[in-house]
């Protein structure tokens, strides 16, 4: 096996690679691990932490524990989703305006502030209380927030590459600009298109839970945020209904954060450890 | 730079108008009628057709959106369909508390950030700039209502210390300085829950910004003609490091808004957040479109502040 480079090594590496590859594990196998139906009410309500439920029980007399493995699904489809459909119409948006210049990129970039402009989470407030709560809609919404600063690396990037000499050299000798764009120019924007992407799904995770939080999450799957909700006017008398997800939910958010961050520094060694938020 | 900033105003109405057509749209696409919650089910179709006329929602959809944006250049928003009120009288009246929350946040955060971020960068990969730094990482990770749920849990719950809910005690409060000082006592978690995000941003900025900062030539000769590191930092690094700060502080707005209003529903503090997420639920389209527009304005306004000041700090930085 090859060594990792160096900036892959250390502490942060570990640290959020390992939080990750967990979230990770959860999102797939936290269902079939979880020790009773998330959704399964009993009469043993407000059990605190102890031998029969680890984390305690609900108003509602459903298990804690259950519920924090199963709620993993949600916040990675959502994070993950969110940041590849952005990067992808980032990536495209920003390329073209970069390439093509002109009114092209004059429009392609009024486009980019207009959305950039617009409050995300606002929206998605909006468009969970007025279309209903889902996750697909959910999804569509942020990837379509998400994508404008994906879109201004891209374009930036792309104006400076389109100045470079191999450039100018396969336009002489006559390749097409849709091939010059994708063979030569697209691979050197790919770190950057990536570094973003991860860095985007830790915010997307947060919105999500935010509306989950706030009751506008998608009830037919359980998730952390919907666990938060329901904590809310319990806080005095049982402190494990909010503290567990919400613990999982920072992990999972720390964790692809310094994932990000050490791909951040292993595409830019120059400058190490960005430390993303 | 009066032209640049007037200049900046001029560009940003077209962005507001098309924040403004996409709200109108996405909400008369969306499935519900106002009438049917402000009437209830149990009316006829004429009580309905009467209210439809009232409020023209019997128009046609361009033509409401014209009506709209035309009084709304005039800076008339309309009337809240719930509070019976001018939506711009019935937003007027949240400003205040929101504005005390965030401007208290904001200060908090970046004063004590910067102390922070000073502290860690003079005693780089020593204990306190780890303690400092995973801290800071862990804040970061750390959305603002499961924050405000445990400061709930410990120090309203089980401590007693501070109020839950609201701005100020209900009664027995005499106005003038005593007042002031329940607001300060109601602000406290609420000003924790909004600010430790950015906190945990100026705090990393400064650190990474003064590290850079001190080993740069200048700060080099300040020390070898016999400045203090403490006089270096403060007199030399700092004031270059602060410049990405400042940056950053102005384009984190709107997440400091989305903070705010995730931090106004968990102490039921009374400002714009509150409002909009009851506007949400009933329904009250002007409202919502107004604190749209407010919240896409402030956000515009905020960059425009953030760019201005970084020409005032930096010399370098022509505006035009």
């Amino acid at each position: 096996m090859r060594r990792l480079p160096v900036a892959w090594r250390g502490p942060i590496t570990l640290v959020g690679g390992g939080l990750t590859l967990l979230a990770i594990v959860l999102a797939i196998a936290g269902r079939s691990l979880a020790p009773h139906d998330p959704f399964a009410v009993s009469t043993l309500q407000f059990q605190p932490p102890g031998a029969s439920h680890w984390l305690g029980t609900d108003d509602l007399g459903r298990d804690t524990l259950s519920g924090v493995l199963s709620g993993a699904r949600v916040s990675l489809l959502v994070g993950f989703v969110t940041a590849a459909t952005a990067a992808l119409i980032g990536a495209t948006v920003g390329g073209i305006a970069g390439f093509y210049g002109g009114l092209v990129d004059d429009l392609l970039m009024r486009l980019t502030e207009l959305v950039q402009i617009a409050p995300r989470f606002f929206l998605a407030v909006l468009v969970a209380a007025l279309f209903g709560p889902s996750v697909v809609i959910l999804t569509i919404l942020l990837a379509i927030t998400f994508w404008p600063l994906t879109a201004r690396l891209v374009r930036a990037q792309v104006l400076s590459l389109r100045q470079r000499e191999y450039v100018i050299a396969a336009r002489a000798i006559g390749l097409t600009e849709s091939r010059i764009l994708l063979r030569h120019v697209l691979p050197n924007v790919v770190g950057i298109i990536l570094v973003t992407a991860a860095l985007q799904v830790g915010s997307a995770i947060i919105v999500e839970a935010s509306l989950g939080f706030l009751g506008l999450g998608d009830r037919s799957m359980i998730s952390w945020g919907y666990m938060l909700n329901d904590a809310q006017p319990f806080l005095r008398v049982a402190w494990w209904m909010s503290v567990f997800p919400g613990l999982a939910l920072v992990l999972t958010i720390l964790g692809v954060n310094l994932f990000a961050d050490a791909l951040y520094a292993a595409w830019d060694p120059g400058r190490r450890s960005r430390l993303a938020v | 730079m009066t032209r640049y900033v007037l200049r900046r105003l001029v560009q940003a109405v077209p962005l507001l108008v098309g924040v403004l057509v996409l709200t109108f749209v996405l909400i008369h696409l969306a499935p519900g009628d106002p009438v049917r919650i402000l009437g209830g089910d149990g009316g006829d179709a004429a009580y309905y057709a009467t209210m439809r006329e009232k409020f023209g929602l019997d128009r046609s959809l361009p033509e409401q959106l014209v009506v709209y944006l035309g009084s709304a250049l005039h800076g008339d928003f309309g009337y809240s369909y719930v509070q019976r009120r001018p939506v711009f009288e019935v937003i007027a009246d949240r400003v205040p508390a929101t504005s005390v929350l965030m401007l208290t946040a904001l200060a908090a955060s970046t004063s004590l950030g910067i102390w922070l971020g000073a502290i860690a960068a003079r005693r780089a990969e020593r204990a306190a700039d780890r303690t400092i730094t995973v801290g800071t990482l862990i804040g970061g990770a750390t959305p603002a209502f499961f924050l405000g749920q445990v400061l709930v849990i410990v120090f309203a719950g089980m401590l007693g210390w501070f109020p839950v809910s609201g701005m100020g005690a209900a009664r027995g409060v005499t106005p003038g300085f005593p007042q002031f000082l329940d607001l300060l006592w109601h602000l406290v978690l609420p000003v924790t829950t909004l600010g430790v995000l950015q906190l945990a941003l100026v705090t990393r900025l400064t650190r990474a910004g003064l590290i850079d900062a001190l080993r740069e030539e200048y700060a080099r000769t300040a020390t070898a003609k016999g400045l203090s590191t403490t006089a270096v930092l403060r007199r030399h690094a700092l004031p270059n490091a602060l410049l990405p700060v400042v940056t950053v502080i102005g384009s984190h707005f709107g997440t400091v808004l989305t903070g705010a209003v995730l931090t106004e529903i968990i102490f039921a503090w009374p400002g714009l957040g509150r409002l909009l997420f009851d506007a949400t639920l009933t329904r009250d389209y002007p409202l919502l479109m107004a604190l749209f527009l407010v919240a896409s304005l402030s956000v515009i306004v905020a960059n425009l502040v953030t760019d201005v000041a970084y020409g005032a700090f930096d010399p370098r930085v022509r505006l035009s």
